[in-house]
């Protein structure tokens, strides 16, 4: 396994590129391909990586990138990678597409390619709404998030679905892996990108990607509310290798979702009512990933504790 | 070697000796023969390419396109509600000069729901930035998938091509064919050398996002490519007649024109029918030939504004309806032929499939040579329709 140490210093995802400062799409992005190498050819479906990365003349991939529309990535990946094995070359063949390239639009085209199990690697960047059409819902958004199409009302107030379980939906393929990432947490970021790299077939890595203006958040706090994601079960880190599964990293004790929704003016508006609603949906994913075998079920929540949430000065920038 | 084939057949064993390396396949009627006959070459071991079971049209035209940009000679086939299916798709294929190959099994686009011979599926392809050509019988079928990945791929022309035949009138239905041998196909058609590939070696990038600064000079060099093809579709034409020994005459061919003063200008199977009309005319002393459309993308105004210049009245087949302005053939005869003072009169028939006989024929022959001699003739006309048209 390859340390941070180890890897190369090639950026294959060059800087220069304009994604928002703090964008987790990006940091995502540059650090998947360090593992990946040169050998690699992606695919972007329509999304904001299209945009910061290959607006022309400028690019910012240093492999080759291909791209035509939003609902395809599965099926170009299958493409691509038919050619390449043709063509008798070797090369790592991966896709980034984003929540709603997966979740919704590009999902009947990821199934496709999963269940022929193709060779070849989808990664979701997932930011819980269309980030690049300027922030609508999707179906990973979470329960009582703001956006363009769940706005704060007098009469609703958020998204009123919860999150997805796309991971369920992923894995009844049956395909050789399935894992969440985050990048709060890079040596398992890394070490879950190299294992999918070493491996043949359909593999699938779901990443966790605070988005700066979707979230209305600090741009210096990704890394911090993707920690705070995984500390209050919001985001769980696990792998499914050929039907196994396995926790790979469990937080101590379970922290309060306030503890993630503060950092965020998405979840600003929430009442009491609607942030129980959404501690109960992390309680049950918690239990779901993290609970011992013939253990019961828990929901102990470490107290809230007031921290540094959205500044004023942020406020004044980002909105409310 | 002569077979006794459907269309179908025809089309797969076209592709077959094109030696094709990747093709993503999804059934639809008429064209579901095409891909199972691929499939039957590559489990037989007769075929080495990479046969891909999409799960949808627009997949099929996602992978085709991949493919393609990562190198692969490409073929796949499609029809009707599947064409629409993968709409989006062919603009992404056509100005990124990915040359796919795509047969269309002419089929009536729903609403509402048929499966017979229509042409509004691929004329509503028009603008994508495809060549479209539609075939008379199954050996032009054949041959029309190999001079098509010649057209298709040459580096003037790098564009896609979507050769047509008439649902269930070709796709499933026998008719003799010389099958070409593989050794004159290959000589015939070289392995595609693309220049710029998805290839880590050389790294590209294919389909950046693109401002209005550059947008307009992408369009212009794309309508280049298609002024290109004009004259590479001739050539490649004209060698395959010197090596096949079946000459079908460019972006038109025609019939008994020469000393003619009415012609009709037909597509598809409907041309052999008219043959038969013309002939019979011809007996009977009318100056009457076919102007044969074979290729609509490019659309060849050229050709047709000189061979028209003899002529004192020129009818127009059309197998599809543009709602509420005659058919699309006609439309673009008319603008091609604009300032000349030739009457243009349109005939409808055969829409959704129904059968186009040749009292129909004569019935077009007879209306567009009453225009000739100055009679008033409605400009529209539907041939075999219950109704009064408004």
């Amino acid at each position: 396994m390859i340390t941070i140490k180890e890897l190369s210093d090639e950026n294959l995802f060059t800087a220069g590129h304009t994604a928002c400062p703090g964008c987790g799409v990006a940091m995502s992005i540059r650090n998947a391909i360090r593992v990946f190498g040169k050998d690699t050819a992606v695919y972007v479906p329509a999304n904001c990586a299209v945009v910061f990365g290959t607006t022309f003349p400028h690019g910012a991939w240093k492999v080759p990138f291909f791209h035509t529309a939003f609902e395809n990535t599965g099926a170009c990946l299958t493409g691509m990678q038919a050619a390449f094995e043709k063509k008798g070359k070797k090369v790592t063949v991966v896709g980034f597409a984003g929540d709603g390239g997966t979740y919704d639009i590009g999902l009947q085209s990821m199934s496709g390619a999963a269940e022929r199990n193709e060779d070849i690697i989808y990664i979701c960047l997932d930011n819980e709404a269309y980030m690049n059409t300027g922030i609508q819902r999707s179906g990973g958004t979470p329960f009582g998030a703001w956006t363009t199409t769940t706005p704060v009302g007098s009469k609703i107030q958020g998204n009123q679905r919860f999150k997805k379980n796309l991971g369920d939906i992923v894995v009844a393929h049956e395909i050789p892996y399935y894992a969440t990432l985050s990048i709060g947490h890079p040596l398992d970021f890394i070490r879950k990108v190299e294992k999918a790299k070493n491996m043949k077939g359909f593999r699938f890595l779901h990443m966790f990607t605070p988005c700066i203006p979707g979230w209305k958040m600090d741009p210096a706090k990704t890394v911090e509310v993707t920690k705070r994601a995984v500390e209050s079960g919001m985001w769980t880190l696990y792998e499914v290798e050929n039907g196994e599964k396995k926790v790979t990293y469990k937080p101590g004790k379970m922290k309060s979702v306030r503890d993630y929704l503060n950092m965020q003016g998405r979840f600003r508006h929430m009442s009491d009512e609607d942030i129980n609603k959404l501690q109960m949906w992390a309680c049950k994913k918690w239990n779901l990933h993290y609970r011992e075998k013939g253990a019961p079920d828990i929901c102990e929540i470490e107290p809230h504790v007031e921290h540094h949430a959205v500044t004023e000065e942020h406020r004044e920038m980002h909105g409310p | 070697m002569k077979k006794v084939i459907t269309g179908d057949h025809a089309v797969a064993i076209g592709a077959k000796l094109c030696r094709v390396d990747v093709v993503p396949a999804y059934p639809i009627t008429p064209q579901t023969l095409i891909i199972e006959h691929i499939a039957d070459f590559v489990n037989d071991g007769e075929l080495d390419t990479k046969f891909l079971t999409m799960e949808s049209e627009h997949s099929v035209m996602s992978a085709a396109a991949a493919a393609s940009a990562a190198g692969a000679r490409v073929f796949t086939a499609t029809s009707s509600q599947g064409l629409a299916f993968m709409h989006e798709m062919l603009y992404a294929t056509a100005p990124l000069r990915l040359p796919v190959v795509m047969a269309n099994a002419s089929r009536t686009l729903g609403g509402p729901p048929g499966i017979w011979c229509e042409y509004n599926d691929s004329m509503g392809a028009r603008d994508s930035g495809w060549l479209q050509l539609y075939v008379e019988d199954n050996q032009e079928a054949l041959d029309m998938i190999i001079q098509s990945f010649r057209i298709a791929e040459d580096k003037r022309v790098l564009l896609p091509v979507m050769p047509c035949l008439d649902g269930f009138v070709l796709t499933h239905t026998v008719e003799p064919v010389e099958i070409p041998t593989q050794e004159d196909v290959d000589s015939f058609l070289a392995p595609y050398d693309p220049d710029i590939i998805l290839d880590p070696a050389r790294p590209a990038m294919i389909g950046t996002f693109m401002p209005a600064e550059y947008i307009m000079e992408l369009r212009r060099q794309t309508v280049g490519a298609f002024e290109c093809a004009k004259d590479v579709i001739k050539e490649v034409n004209d060698e395959f007649a010197k090596k096949f020994d079946r000459d079908y005459g460019g972006l038109v061919d025609t019939y008994r024109m020469d000393d003619a003063r009415v012609a009709l200008i037909t597509m598809g199977t409907v041309t052999s029918t008219s043959r038969e009309v013309v002939d019979e005319l011809r007996q009977k002393g009318e100056k009457v030939g076919i102007i044969k459309l074979r290729f609509f993308r490019p659309f060849p105004s050229e050709d047709l504004r000189k061979l028209v210049t003899n002529l004192d009245a020129l009818g127009v087949f059309d197998r599809s309806i543009s709602y509420h302005g005659g058919g699309p053939v006609y439309n673009e005869v008319r603008s091609a032929l604009f300032g000349m003072t030739i009457p243009v009169i349109n005939h409808l028939a055969g829409l959704g499939g129904r059968d186009v006989t040749k009292e129909q024929i004569f019935k077009m022959f007879e209306l567009t040579s009453k225009a000739a001699k100055g009679e008033k003739v409605k400009d529209v006309n539907w041939h075999n329709t219950r109704g009064e048209t408004v």
